[in-house]
């Protein structure tokens, strides 16, 4: 079945200078599980690649059940030298949300 | 116990916040956080116009009118409203609040000494290409360093009830009286590091309270009365996120989490001045309604070297816009994008880029925008950036001629024609933290 990613997690995006980051955070173990396997930076290096100019890292938080991903050269120069719109990131994590994603889990229903 | 409260999340944020802070039920400090890393630059400029300037100029007349509720409760404020000249902020606050002591912390402006610094043999190099800052020396416009907590703990101790700063590391602000209060030592990694944690959380104001909720958000309620955070701080580190009660928003252990990975590398090296805190040792736990108790926070030793945020002025920007309806919206902006665009060629302008947006189609989500049949609206934005400003300036004269020359119905252009607006580019680099030296400077 075809999800978006926001059935299993939300996210919040922010800059710093001409990086962005985007936090993922599950809404439970098994969504955490799930996205630490499939939602690796190469997968969002590919969903973002006509959007972004470097490489993704990944790091991973446990605790807060949490993935951390930097996205390089992302904001075209970033601060005041970007002509973009979304300058600081702020919509990359809606973005990200709406990726589809094979999923078997069995999401409960009052989940977003 | 002590309530550190943060009422301003950036120069602009809502200015009842910290009113509603104060009235709102107890707290015993008030942080406001001003500053932006490109706020710098702007006040420079302003700074270049009127010697006296380069701050915050609205945080004086904020503090005059938060007056009567400061001195009859007894909150302390911290802010870095000082921007490049903390000191003079902090006098025209003790001008307009006589009966208020007033503190300023100095010494974070390095742009006099960059010449001397270099010739220690410190490169200033940026940190994300390695250059030498002598590659753009010649166009700095500021450059600050990030200070720690105790600078602001010391100012604290003056019996300051007003204490400005320049740059300093945001989570500073909130850790400053929790040292002071506390008495927590400089190698005191873990509990540092629970300040540190705490001072970032609130640092962005309701983004720790409901605002900017990537989950549910159209769950959260009351927006328009949103509270804003306050850290209710314990002598062992531990403590609680919360808000008063009866303010709209809400605290979840959710939204506390995207707040504390809000624009943060590494979780488990979260690098200021006093400490390098680990996220990844948190424990967080909803506690009660709007309430998040917070443990476990792990701390390693300060870094030997200080981070430097330098502003340099690299070259002009424009972004034009017109609006197009339906039918063809997008082919009529595309097809006036094309038409800009052979004519900057034909007139043989130089740009650093040329970027165009279809505003309300792909400008924000690019190719991963969700397909849409038909628009009945579209802004086309064209960008320009170059390092000469005649061609910036040529440009803005290109848009609002296919109002009258280009595809039917062209009409969103009331502004006239587009600002060109200086670009200011930010380099960070890092600074032996030997060679900085904080000063309190007490306001008579």
């Amino acid at each position: 079945m075809k999800i978006p990613l926001s059935r299993l997690a939300h996210a919040r995006s922010g800059d710093k200078g001409d990086t962005a980051n985007i936090a993922v955070i599950a809404w439970d173990a098994a969504a955490f599980n799930f996205l630490t396997s499939q939602l690796t930076a190469e997968r969002v290096a590919t969903y973002f690649a006509s959007q972004i100019a470097g490489p993704v890292e990944r790091f991973e938080a446990p605790n807060l059940m949490a993935l951390n991903f930097i996205l390089r050269g992302a904001l075209g120069g970033g601060g005041t030298v970007s002509l973009r719109t979304d300058a600081q990131g702020k919509t990359l994590a809606a973005a990200l949300m709406n990726m589809e994603v094979e999923c078997e889990l069995d999401v409960p229903a009052d989940w977003p | 116990m002590i309530r550190v409260a943060n009422g301003q999340g950036f120069w602009g944020d809502w200015v009842e916040a910290p009113l509603r802070l104060l009235r709102g039920g107890p707290i015993d400090f008030l942080t406001l956080d001003y500053l932006a890393e490109v706020t710098m630059a702007v006040l420079q400029k302003q700074r270049m116009k009127q010697p006296a300037g380069g701050y915050a100029h609205d945080f004086p007349l904020l503090i005059q009118r938060l007056a009567p509720e400061l001195i009859q409760r007894g909150v302390a404020v911290v802010a870095n409203a000082g921007g490049l000249n903390p000191a003079g902020c902090a006098s025209e606050v003790k001008r307009l609040t006589p009966n208020l002591k007033v503190a300023a912390v100095t010494g974070d402006d390095i742009l006099s000494r960059l010449d001397e610094i270099q010739a220690q043999g410190c490169e200033l190099a940026n940190m994300d290409t390695g250059q030498p800052l002598s590659e753009v020396r010649d166009k700095v416009l500021s450059a600050n360093v990030y200070l720690g907590a105790f600078p602001i703990a010391e100012a604290l101790s003056t019996r300051a009830q007003v204490v400005v700063t320049g740059r300093c590391a945001d989570a500073a602000l909130a850790m400053g009286p929790v040292i002071h209060r506390f008495g927590w030592q400089a190698d005191d990694w873990n509990r540092l590091a629970a300040g540190v944690t705490a001072g970032h959380i609130i640092e962005c104001g309701a983004q720790a309270t409901g605002g900017n909720y990537g989950g549910a958000w159209q769950e959260i309620e009351d927006l328009d009365e949103i509270g804003y955070p306050i850290a209710e701080m314990e002598l062992s580190g531990e403590f609680v996120i919360t808000k008063h009660k009866g303010s709209g928003g809400r605290v979840t252990a959710q939204g506390v989490k995207e707040q504390l990975l809000y624009e943060v590398g590494d979780p488990r090296a979260y690098i200021t001045p006093d400490c390098i805190a680990d996220f990844t040792s948190l424990n967080l736990a909803d506690c009660g309604p709007d309430r998040v108790h917070i443990t476990g926070a792990h701390g390693r030793s300060r870094p030997e070297q200080l981070k430097v945020s330098i502003n340099y002025a690299a070259g002009w920007k424009a972004t034009g816009t017109l609006v197009y309806s339906a039918p063809n919206a997008l082919e009529k902006a595309r097809t006036s994008d094309r038409i800009v665009r052979k004519r900057l060629a034909r007139l043989g302008l130089a740009f650093d880029e040329i970027r165009t947006e279809y505003f309300g189609v792909n400008a924000c989500h690019g190719e991963n925008a969700p397909p849409m049949t038909e628009a009945a609206e579209v802004q086309l934005r064209i960008g320009v950036r170059g390092q000469h400003r005649n061609a910036v300036e040529r440009f803005t004269q290109e848009m609002i001629p296919l109002v009258l020359s280009g595809p039917p119905g062209a009409t969103g252009y009331g502004d006239g024609r587009p600002k060109v607006r200086e670009v200011v580019a930010n380099w960070n680099a890092l600074l032996p933290r030997d060679l900085v030296m904080p000063r309190v400077e007490v306001i008579e």
